[in-house]
């Protein structure tokens, strides 16, 4: 059997493995496992679709939280009924279109991923004429803008107050399925040409200009796909939470992809992976910290805060002394992972 | 709009404005030299407040010695940062740079929330910031014309230590041209330092300035006067000081000024600042003092 014949066949399994065990958790899982497993596949999504624009294309981009909230909001307003809808804009109400549309979960996630894409393309021109830490601030500056505006235009987001009572149609087979998606609609564009011209781009663009790479080009396209998923991933948080306000859009959330993909290893889309996996169950494991312990004579109280500490910690230790993360630029493979386990 | 309203948002304007151009300064130093965004900046505005805040409520300190106190633990912590966030990766990729600020950013917001809880603390304003004078028709308070003054002094110490002594000189050569500096002999380790130092003292002068303008205290209220302040040294020319403070001058005027004759911009005030950011990246990428970029 041919190698790549093998990897097919391998991939196929490891697919099949993995919805045998969501299968599992689905139908003998406790909620508090499948809500993690849920998170894991929503974050996997985010973080592989993050890492795109900075670990491929070797741009700091500091705005995703802004393409998840248009996402989540796209694709909230479009499921919800006329009737939830009106019971939710209490001080005004939602202009027309929008108040009588109700149309299909997966047609309001590619919506959700559509007008993200739409907003990306809008601010490509002012971001991609600026490089470094201009394009940090600026696509930081756009989070904040689009989290303003949220606020702000009641008679679309319903400001501050949020939107309620959502269905819950998302579940594992959404979330995973999308995630797997993903990787894998971000692994073949890596693997093209467009991909490997994304990382000359990263390496050096003047050389890559001089080669003939137009870095606008394939700049924006990384951009573009990355912000399409991000909207659709948060079209499935609207769905897996069914409340969500501008609060949960802040910068805070950029922070967190930001902390997965550094963990796993900027410029690797399985460490991408494993950074989001780690992150979703740590994090849950880590609210240890903040819950009162009690050591038999006296009770630690809970501290809270101490959480975003050790992230915090974690991030600088992971950016100052062991930069490449768990994968650094590499990637799982079977030949990799058959190698290992045959010695 | 009458007149005295016009002028009373003006000096409020005014007074804003040179609180951006404070924090701004900072930024533009450490970007000129490094070319790092700071972007724990900010968050040494929240460190000096809280010092100034337990100086005067726990050690029961008049403010002429808790506020000094303040701006010096913040000159020191700012130090502290660059030599535990920035200084091992001075050889690193820039985003390396960039992600471990972001981290110190939060690690230092997060550790005000894990010892001094989130939960907003009122600035004890000594009394003789409060009172209010009437001049032509206008109410004042006071701090709303010391702060413009006391950024001015600052200003012109901060020139005279750039322009007239040796230290400012070694600090003028690194941004010019980093390695060469180095190749001439001067410690450059050193030169940042002072530069953090620097920046950071000024900081703090403008956060407890802040905290006396909007008295209440919290572990997150650096993130928007920081952000903000970039963008005004941005505006102004970046690794330009006194551009840092027009800059300030024209963000804060603008943003009052704003608010003042279309109240119903007011929720879009923190937006104000990031369409001028992508205006001038835009369309004047060096800024009202900056020089055409030359390679």
């Amino acid at each position: 059997m041919n190698i790549k014949k093998q990897n097919v066949w391998l991939n196929v399994a490891a697919l099949v493995a993995l919805f045998l065990i969501l299968f599992l958790f689905e139908n003998y899982g406790s909620k508090y496992q499948i809500r993690i497993l849920n998170n894991m596949g929503i974050f996997i999504t985010l973080a592989v679709s993050y890492n795109l624009v900075n670990g491929f294309c070797g741009v700091l981009n500091l705005g995703p939280n802004a393409f998840v909230a248009i996402g989540a909001y796209a694709s909230a307003l479009l499921t919800m009924t006329p009737a939830e809808k009106q019971l939710n804009f209490i001080i005004e109400p939602l202009i027309w279109p929008l108040s009588v549309i109700q149309v299909p979960f997966l047609v309001s996630l590619l919506a959700a991923g559509a007008l993200a894409t739409v907003f990306a393309y809008l601010i490509s021109f002012p971001v991609f004429r600026v490089r470094g830490d201009y394009l940090a601030i600026v696509t930081l500056g756009f989070g904040e803008v689009v989290r303003v505006f949220c606020n702000a235009l009641q008679s679309i987001t319903n400001g501050p107050l949020g939107l309620k009572g959502l269905a819950d149609h998302t579940n594992l087979w959404w979330t995973w399925g999308v995630a797997v998606l993903t990787v894998i609609l971000v692994a073949r564009l890596i693997n093209s040409s467009w991909g490997r011209a994304m990382k000359a781009i990263r390496e050096d663009e003047t050389a890559a200009r001089a080669m003939g790479i137009d870095p606008y080009r394939h700049l924006l396209l990384g951009f573009l796909v990355s912000a399409f998923f991000s909207g659709v991933a948060g079209g499935l948080l609207a769905h897996l939470i069914t409340t969500i306000s501008p609060t949960l859009f802040t910068f805070f959330l950029t922070f967190n992809l930001l902390i997965m993909i550094v963990v796993g290893g900027l410029g690797s889309t399985s460490g991408a992976v494993i950074g989001a996996a780690l992150f979703a169950w740590g994090g849950e494991a880590l609210r240890i910290v903040e819950r009162p312990m009690d050591l038999g004579i006296f009770t630690i109280p809970g501290i809270p805060g101490m959480r975003m500490v050790v992230f915090s910690l974690i991030l600088m230790i992971v950016i100052i002394f062991a930069r490449r993360g768990v994968m650094g630029r590499k990637e799982l493979n079977w030949n990799w992972l058959l190698r290992a386990s045959r010695q | 709009m009458d007149l005295t309203i016009f002028f009373q948002q003006l000096i409020n304007g005014v007074s804003l404005g040179s609180l951006y151009g404070l924090v701004a300064i900072g930024y533009t130093m450490v970007y000129g030299i490094l070319r790092l965004i700071n972007f724990a900046h900010g968050d040494l505005l929240m460190f000096a407040a809280y010092v100034a805040i337990y100086g005067i409520t726990l050690f029961t300190l008049p403010w002429y010695i808790s506020f000094p106190v303040a701006i010096l633990a913040t000159g020191l912590m700012g130090i502290l940062l660059d030599r535990v966030a920035y200084r091992p990766l001075r050889d690193a990729p820039r985003i390396s740079l960039l992600i471990s600020a972001i981290g110190a950013s939060f690690l230092l917001e997060n550790l005000a929330v894990v010892f001094i809880g989130g939960v907003p603390k009122g600035f004890p304003r000594p009394a003789m910031f409060d009172q209010v004078i009437v001049f032509l028709g206008l109410h004042l308070q006071v701090l709303t014309i010391y702060t413009p003054l006391v950024t001015l002094i600052l200003l012109f110490g901060l020139l005279y230590i750039v322009f007239k002594t040796k230290v400012g000189k070694a600090m003028r050569a690194a941004s010019k041209d980093f390695e060469t500096t180095r190749l001439m002999g001067i410690n450059l380790d050193r030169i940042i330092a002072v530069t953090f130092l620097l920046g950071s003292i000024l900081a703090a002068a403008g956060g407890i300035m802040w905290a006396m303008k909007y008295p209440q205290v919290n572990p997150f209220m650096g993130i928007f006067p920081g952000i903000k302040a970039f963008v005004a040294a941005v505006l102004g020319g970046i690794g330009n000081i006194v551009g840092a403070v027009i800059g300030g001058f024209v963000l804060g005027l603008g943003e009052v000024l704003i608010v003042a004759f279309v109240p119903e911009m007011a929720q879009y005030r923190d937006a104000f600042a990031f369409v001028i950011l992508i205006l001038v990246l835009l369309f004047r990428p060096t800024g009202i003092m900056g020089e055409p970029i030359t390679n």
